[in-house]
């Protein structure tokens, strides 16, 4: 009897792993869906340029040579979370997309991470900057790669609050990511001794910040701390110098700032701003000689921080795919947190278990204009933020994926 | 708040009311003279911004030159598209122009991002016009006080040249009955393609006003040309005092928002023309 029930759990086995065998990967085809902004304020931080860096990692990865048909479909969210649900949905469901990629703008993220989700696919996000989604969002199938909330609050927050700018007050982008931005950086503000004057909440998409820009100046606070993105930081900064607020003896503090963002502003007003981002393409020969393949590639653009997290993102997914000869998304994200991380533009590094990439992140100051050697050449190195401390603890975020 | 600080922000409001007001007015206009709802106002408005850079880039030539050239030039493109598609147009229902005028704002903000991306490029105030005055209550920006005075200036010039020159008179009759005008041996087509023109070179204008405050890019101004038209509404379309008017007192209205309330800030004027719209279907200053 002993010896018949083994045969048929063999068999069983067996059968089970033949089944396993066709449904490798679905399709034969593994479909990236590049999700963003084409068309508005973050079109430019990644777009395009996101599709862009997608195509140059399934090139780097070679992914023809090792049998692997890799697609890329992109399309634009309109910074909607209804729209970008939708598209997610449809990817999914109807056209067989593997892995999402980007999504900037978190309150669109925040959607898609939960969609992604309850559908067992994988999401990449590179361009959405909310801490919660590897917190108290947290998701088996979501790696958070290039930035965060938290980071940005302890790398430029404390750096400035060391600097002596220890008032505040927050001119904020009213909706889930600048409310997570602000939340992050008056932790860090309050935890370095810092006090927070006010804040008030600007629509996302503002043409104009001056009676926003007149409150903050009101308050006396010693800095003015941007907690938005794109266009917003753009039109903040250049209004704040036309009211004389830096002359008046304030600063501003750009939480988030993309390298797109300082090429629209012209150094003559970006000049000092000092700002944390985790990739900058002139920090060594690898990154130096990508950037100059994309910028080819992108218009003459060079390559945001977002843009390179897509490459880099897409291309440590191939590899477990790769591995596993398998598209099946928690399994692959589950590979892709088992193996360390190794790519030209973020070097080493690793993904936690609650999802968030682990790397260097990079505290910089925007050159005057006559430090400049020409277009793109705009950022001075002042520190390096260990891995190990350049994001939040793991045991801090309050994410279900972590033991206790 | 203190009185003070309001004073400040309403002042802010003038400002971002000369923005409405010179826009409006050119969408008053343009649909008092042609009977054409122009959606592609917003796209002109950032053709000017875009020019106004271009002339600093490759010609090196400043914001004053600007100022004179930029108008003229955008004016043209505006006279093109009424020559060659507009004017096909006049007698279907104002629909259609609505649709060819959208289509086409679509079509050039498409090219101007394609090409640009969606960041921007920079422009500067002009020397002359950096720094600020201390007037005790606030710091006015002199750029943002010239802008004030400025569209004020033009606003009001607009107005007198429609309402009470002959010229004006000869326009506003042409719209109510063309024939009878023309035979009176008056070039009709051309005077209302000039017209035209002339709505367009206004956007362009206030393009360049907005170049050295706002971002110059592609999408500055579907921005801004949503906001625009709730003015034109609410001030009632084709009354173009009533759109200097309303102009300067939505800005007002939406200044005083960002301070009490400023989440609400970009939905007061809409909420404001649904209201309008349930009172007085015609607009505050509109004719039934």
């Amino acid at each position: 009897m002993i010896f018949k029930r083994k045969i048929l759990v063999a068999a069983a086995a067996m059968a089970l792993s033949a089944g396993a065998a066709q449904a490798q990967i679905s399709g034969n085809v593994v479909k990236i869906g590049v999700l963003n902004d084409q068309s508005s304020l973050y079109a430019d931080l990644g777009g395009q340029g996101s599709v862009t860096a997608a195509k140059m990692a399934i090139e780097d990865f070679k992914a023809k040579e090792k049998g692997l048909t890799v697609e890329v479909v992109f399309a634009d969210h309109q910074n909607k979370a209804d729209v970008g649900s939708q598209i997610a949905t449809k990817w999914i469901d109807a056209e067989g997309v593997d892995v999402i990629v980007d999504v900037p703008n978190s309150g669109v993220a925040l959607a898609v991470n939960q969609i992604v989700r309850d559908k067992k696919k994988v999401f990449i996000n590179s361009g959405a900057a909310s801490s919660d989604l590897t917190g108290a969002k947290c998701s088996p199938n979501t790696v958070h790669w290039t930035y965060d909330t938290w980071m940005l609050a302890n790398g430029t927050g404390s750096a400035i609050v060391k600097q002596g700018g220890d008032s505040w007050y927050f001119l904020t982008a009213d909706y889930a990511f600048g409310h997570a931005l602000e939340r992050d950086t008056e932790a860090v503000v309050l935890k370095s001794g810092g006090k927070v004057l006010g804040k008030v909440r600007a629509p996302i998409n503002t043409q104009d910040f001056s009676s926003f820009l007149l409150q903050a100046q009101a308050s006396k606070a010693k800095i003015v701390g941007l907690a938005n993105a794109g266009g917003d930081t753009i039109n903040s900064i250049k209004q704040a110098s036309e009211f004389g607020i830096v002359k008046g003896g304030q600063k501003m503090a750009g939480l988030l700032v993309f390298l797109s963002d300082v090429h629209g502003l012209g150094l003559d007003k970006a000049q000092g701003l000092i700002l944390t981002n985790t990739f900058y393409w002139d920090l060594n020969d690898q990154t130096r000689a990508w950037a100059k393949r994309f910028a080819a590639a992108n218009g003459n653009k060079y390559p945001t921080m977002v843009q390179a997290g897509v490459y880099a993102g897409v291309l440590h997914y191939l590899k477990a795919v790769d591995a596993l000869k398998s598209d099946d998304g928690t399994k692959v994200v589950e590979q892709m947190k088992k193996t360390p991380t190794d790519d030209p533009l973020f070097g080493k590094g690793s993904i936690r278990v609650d999802g968030r990439k682990i790397h260097p992140a990079y505290l910089v100051e925007v050159r005057k204009p006559s430090e400049s050697k020409g277009p793109y050449d705009y950022y001075k190195v002042l520190a390096t933020i260990p891995a190990d401390q350049a994001f939040r603890p793991i045991g801090d975020g309050g994410c279900e994926l972590v033991k206790k | 708040m203190t009185t003070q600080a309001l004073f400040g922000q309403l002042l802010i409001g003038l400002i971002n009311g000369s923005f409405y007001a010179l826009l409006s007015l050119g969408l008053a206009v343009i649909f008092g003279l042609l009977n054409i709802i122009n959606f592609t106002h917003g796209a002109q408005y950032m053709m000017g911004a875009f020019v106004a850079y271009f002339l600093m880039q490759k010609a090196g030539l400043g914001y004053w030159w600007a100022l004179a050239i930029v108008p003229l030039v955008v004016g043209a493109t505006g006279v093109v598209i009424e020559r060659l598609m507009l004017k096909q147009l006049y007698k279907l229902d104002h629909l259609y122009g609505l649709l060819l005028t959208f289509g086409l704002a679509l079509i050039i903000e498409g090219l101007f991002r394609n090409s640009f991306g969606s960041a921007g490029l920079p422009y500067s105030i002009p020397e002359s016009l950096t720094g600020v005055y201390n007037l005790g209550f606030m710091y006015l920006p002199k750029y943002r006080g010239w802008v004030i005075l400025a569209s004020l200036g033009i606003c009001l010039a607009t107005w007198f040249l429609i309402e009470r020159t002959k010229l004006g008179a000869y326009l506003r009759a042409a719209t109510e009955n063309p024939a009878l005008v023309q035979a009176f041996g008056i070039n009709v087509p051309r005077m209302i393609t000039l017209t035209y023109g002339f709505g367009v070179g206004l956007a362009a204008l206030a393009g360049v006003f907005a170049a050295p405050i706002y971002q110059v890019s592609p999408q500055m101004g579907s921005s801004l040309i949503i906001v625009v038209f709730a003015v034109v509404v609410i001030g009632g379309m084709g009354s173009i005092m009533g759109s200097i008017i309303t102009g300067f007192g939505l800005g007002i209205i939406e200044g005083l928002t960002k301070v009490f309330y400023p989440e609400a800030s970009n939905t007061v004027i809409f909420v404001i023309m649904a209201i309008v719209l349930m009172i007085r279907p015609q607009g505050l200053f509109g004719q039934r």
